[in-house]
């Protein structure tokens, strides 16, 4: 670092962090407003930061437990969030397994072998990345409804609809995991060759267990990816049931029903692992990171 | 299991011409219920499965298969759809296709002349008997037994004169409700020949099929004799004075969407303003988004400062929150009169903004919580970028004098503004197409006046294709694929400058 230490260092250093608990009191303060919001009595109450009367109202309400209200009414909570939770883990789930499957094996093709249209093919894959979903919006809706016609299990309000939607979004994964098996000496597997084992034997006995971390990381970009999508999942899903949170989360807050308390409790009920569990693999989101961009 | 070797050889070759002949068959099926484009997808999609598994010179696409394939029909085939549909009249009006459409019209019923009667539905062993009361003459009859079948299926049942009851117990009314789509389907010939249908849940009344297909196409209306025939520029069937039929059904009507969007004034206007506040929008988030991330790390990259990683944790976790429910977050706190943004402001000021009913305060609210959504990113990716500065540059500046500011604008900020350039473009093309921001905080309101589709002073290009398409204005599918067609154009214009940038970027690293 710099070898001259100007004098006017100290006031830099206290200025600058002033600043920075300024901005990071600003930052933090919607979140930690959420979690007093949510312990707060009633749906439209006001109060300090840190709540005078702790009421579990809102937590019960979250969990979909019966809630009795001040005149001794007992409430019976109408939006299912462990429900949607509850889709939202399935679609995730089954939609990230669907996802490292398709994007190891084409990932393996693309770093270890040799076939027309490799290049071209990559590239493809590069651009259709940038073209966001939601202007295939229409199609989508369109296509999906058809498909209902004929296999209703794959239409309109399926879960199964959805994970088909998002299998295609796997560009990124293939790129990353790609770049992952190239750090790989090539001669492990070679030998394995060798040895008499086929491509695939290879692949799925050699490659793959030393991929393990990727895959693991992979896996879980993706489940974070179907959680937090929105757009496809709102025109997809229709029925109360069948929402998942992404969906679902909007119908607290509106203007007619206007259900703030209770909202926050469903906002730190789904979105504390999701935030925990991507501060711990956005290390890895290395590719991820530089050709992305804002989170939506 | 041990196997013998000939057996274990055919085994793969045999299991591929069993699965392609499933796969056959069920093409055949879907393609027997009129879905063409869905049946050629799936042969399309056979076709290469076992090409690709049984050549032996197409081993490396037996991996690329699975995953290139869903990418194709999932994200490119919708692509291309959504220009399709672009050029059709696709609608709640024209929803759906001409045969379906044909098809409804075909099982529309009038009610005709004659008597009315009451039904029961009993039970007759397995099978169920309706039981008929003339509503006038208290005559009763039953018809033969039948089985309950499946929603389409046409039976024709004879009915004789019965007295007393039936036997059997009655349907219970749920099931009733069931099976009504079914039941709706028989026809019953009465002992005079004439035939009634049900018309209620406990009625028949002679009714008949209000059209008639006529050999070249057209349709023949029952009741009043008319003659529809399908007009392929609008999509209706239009009597012979030009008067439509609903429903419509979906029909290529060339680039008239296109002309819509840049010639109706009433679609243009907003449309224009729309566009323009998209484009402020994307520039300024990522201004700001761009410059408070770029201080905040050259801040955490200075080490003389202590407790750099908890501010660098704090300042992240808006990028690790999910974004649906931070953004919703923000819409309950700037709630125009119970949101605690107001509170503050109310106690500290005396002022309670209408953050949502005013288009300027609503547009700068949507800039405020964006970048609070954004900033992180860009301090992530400038922290990269800032290891990356040769560390003698600064010392060189320290040794002629220079202070932190001069260093910031002199050296930092030019050293990394060429690499970012790729990323600030790929962050201004994502925000151009924000919706979910725009959907989950503002929903586009508030409204413009006096446009003929609602159209929102805050709706971004996306936002407004997806309520055309979805919400308040009439499911116009067909135009908003058009407007969604002109975004992939503008996207597509985005990204090449980012593929340009990106390779300058690249060639002046080495």
């Amino acid at each position: 670092m710099a070898i001259v230490i100007d004098k006017s260092q100290r006031w830099r250093v206290v200025a600058a962090h002033v600043f920075l608990i300024c901005l990071c009191a600003l930052v933090i303060f919607p979140l930690l407003m959420v979690v007093s919001i949510s312990l707060r009595p009633g749906n439209f109450a006001t109060g300090s930061l840190i709540p005078t009367t702790i009421s579990l109202e809102h937590w019960r309400f979250a969990l979909g437990l019966p809630v009795t209200n001040a005149d001794g009414q007992v409430i019976i909570p109408d939006l299912p969030v462990l429900r949607w939770l509850w889709n939202s883990v399935k679609v995730a789930t089954l939609s990230a397994t669907t996802a490292v499957l398709l994007s190891t094996t084409a990932a393996y093709a693309f770093a270890r072998m040799k076939f027309a249209g490799k290049k071209a093919s990559l590239v493809g894959l590069m651009l259709m990345q940038m073209f966001p979903t939601i202007l295939a919006l229409i199609a989508i809706h369109a296509i999906f409804s058809r498909l209902g016609h004929t296999f209703p299990a794959f239409g309109i309000d399926s879960p199964w609809a959805l994970v088909l939607a998002y299998s295609g979004g796997i560009a990124l994964h293939i790129w990353t995991i790609k770049g992952f098996y190239e750090t790989i000496p090539a001669e492990i597997e070679e030998a394995a060759t060798v040895d008499g084992a086929t491509p695939w034997q290879a692949f799925w006995r050699v490659l793959l267990p030393m991929a393990l971390p990727i895959i693991m990381v992979i896996f879980l970009l993706a489940f974070i990816g179907a959680v937090n999508e929105y757009p496809v999942a709102s025109i997809l899903l229709r029925s109360q049931d069948q929402l998942t949170m992404a969906a679902g989360m909007k119908q607290f807050l509106y203007q007619q029903k206007y259900l703030w308390g209770d909202f926050a409790a469903a906002a730190i009920l789904s979105g504390l692992p999701i935030a925990v569990v991507f501060i711990l693999v956005q290390r890895w989101m290395i590719s991820g990171l530089t050709a992305g961009a804002n989170k939506g | 299991m041990p196997m013998p070797p000939v057996l274990k050889r055919l085994l793969p070759s045999l299991l591929m011409v069993l699965l392609g002949l499933a796969g056959l068959y069920a093409v055949t099926v879907v393609y027997a219920t009129g879905e063409t484009l869905l049946a050629g997808v799936m042969l399309v999609t056979l076709v290469c499965f076992v090409w690709i598994y049984t050549s032996k010179k197409t081993y490396a696409y037996r991996y690329l298969f699975p995953g290139i394939g869903a990418a194709l029909i999932f994200v490119v085939f919708p692509m291309l759809y959504t220009i399709r549909i672009g050029f059709t009249n696709y609608s709640s009006t024209n929803l759906l296709t001409f045969k379906r459409a044909t098809q409804y019209l075909l099982e529309e019923t009038y009610r005709a002349e004659g008597a009315t009667y009451t039904s029961e539905l009993h039970a007759d062993g397995g099978r169920w008997r309706f039981r008929l009361e003339d509503a006038d003459s208290g005559a009763a009859f039953a018809t033969e037994p039948f089985a309950l079948g499946a929603e389409g299926t046409h039976l024709t049942l004879k009915a004789q004169p019965a007295t007393g009851p039936l036997p059997g117990d009655e349907m219970p009314l749920k099931d009733l409700i069931d099976r009504q789509p079914f039941l709706k389907g028989l026809a019953v010939v009465m002992p005079d020949g004439s035939q009634v249908r049900m018309t209620g849940l406990r009625e028949f009344a002679p009714s008949r099929p209000q059209f008639t297909r006529n050999a070249d196409g057209s349709l023949t209306n029952n009741e009043t004799h008319d003659v529809l025939r399908p007009n392929f520029k609008t999509g209706f069937y239009e009597t012979a004075d030009g008067e439509s039929v609903t429903p419509g059904f979906q029909v290529d009507i060339g680039w008239k969407n296109y002309v819509d969007i840049f010639t109706d004034t009433s679609l243009r206007e907003p449309l224009w303003r729309i566009f323009t506040w998209t484009i402020v929008f994307s520039t300024l988030t990522v201004v700001f988004c761009t410059a408070l991330g770029m201080v905040l790390a050259v801040l955490l990259s200075w080490e003389n400062l202590r407790f750099r990683g908890v501010y660098r944790l704090l300042l992240f976790l808006p990028y690790a929150v999910p974004g649906f429910i931070s953004i919703l977050v923000f819409k309950g706190l700037f709630n125009n009169n119970f949101g605690e943004i107001n509170l503050v402001l109310n106690g500290l000021f005396g002022i309670k903004p209408t953050w949502f009913s005013d288009p300027f305060l609503a547009k700068t609210m949507i800039l405020i919580v964006n970048t609070w959504l954004g900033f992180p990113y860009m301090m992530v990716v400038c922290m990269g970028l800032i290891k990356a500065i040769p560390q003698d540059l600064y010392e060189a500046s320290a040794v002629a004098g220079a202070g932190p500011i001069t260093n910031f604008f002199r050296i930092t900020m030019p050293l990394i503004l060429k690499p970012l350039t790729p990323l600030l473009i790929s962050s201004f093309a994502f925000n151009f197409n924000n919706f979910v921001l725009i959907s989950l905080l503002t929903g586009g309101l508030p409204d413009f006046l006096n446009t003929s589709t609602p159209a929102g002073t805050t709706d971004i290009l996306v936002s407004y294709t997806y309520r055309m398409a979805f919400q308040d204005s009439g499911q116009k599918f067909g135009l908003g694929a058009a407007i969604s067609t002109v975004v992939f154009l503008m996207v597509a214009v985005i990204s090449m400058i980012q593929i340009r940038s990106t390779r300058i970027a690249e060639d002046t690293k080495r």
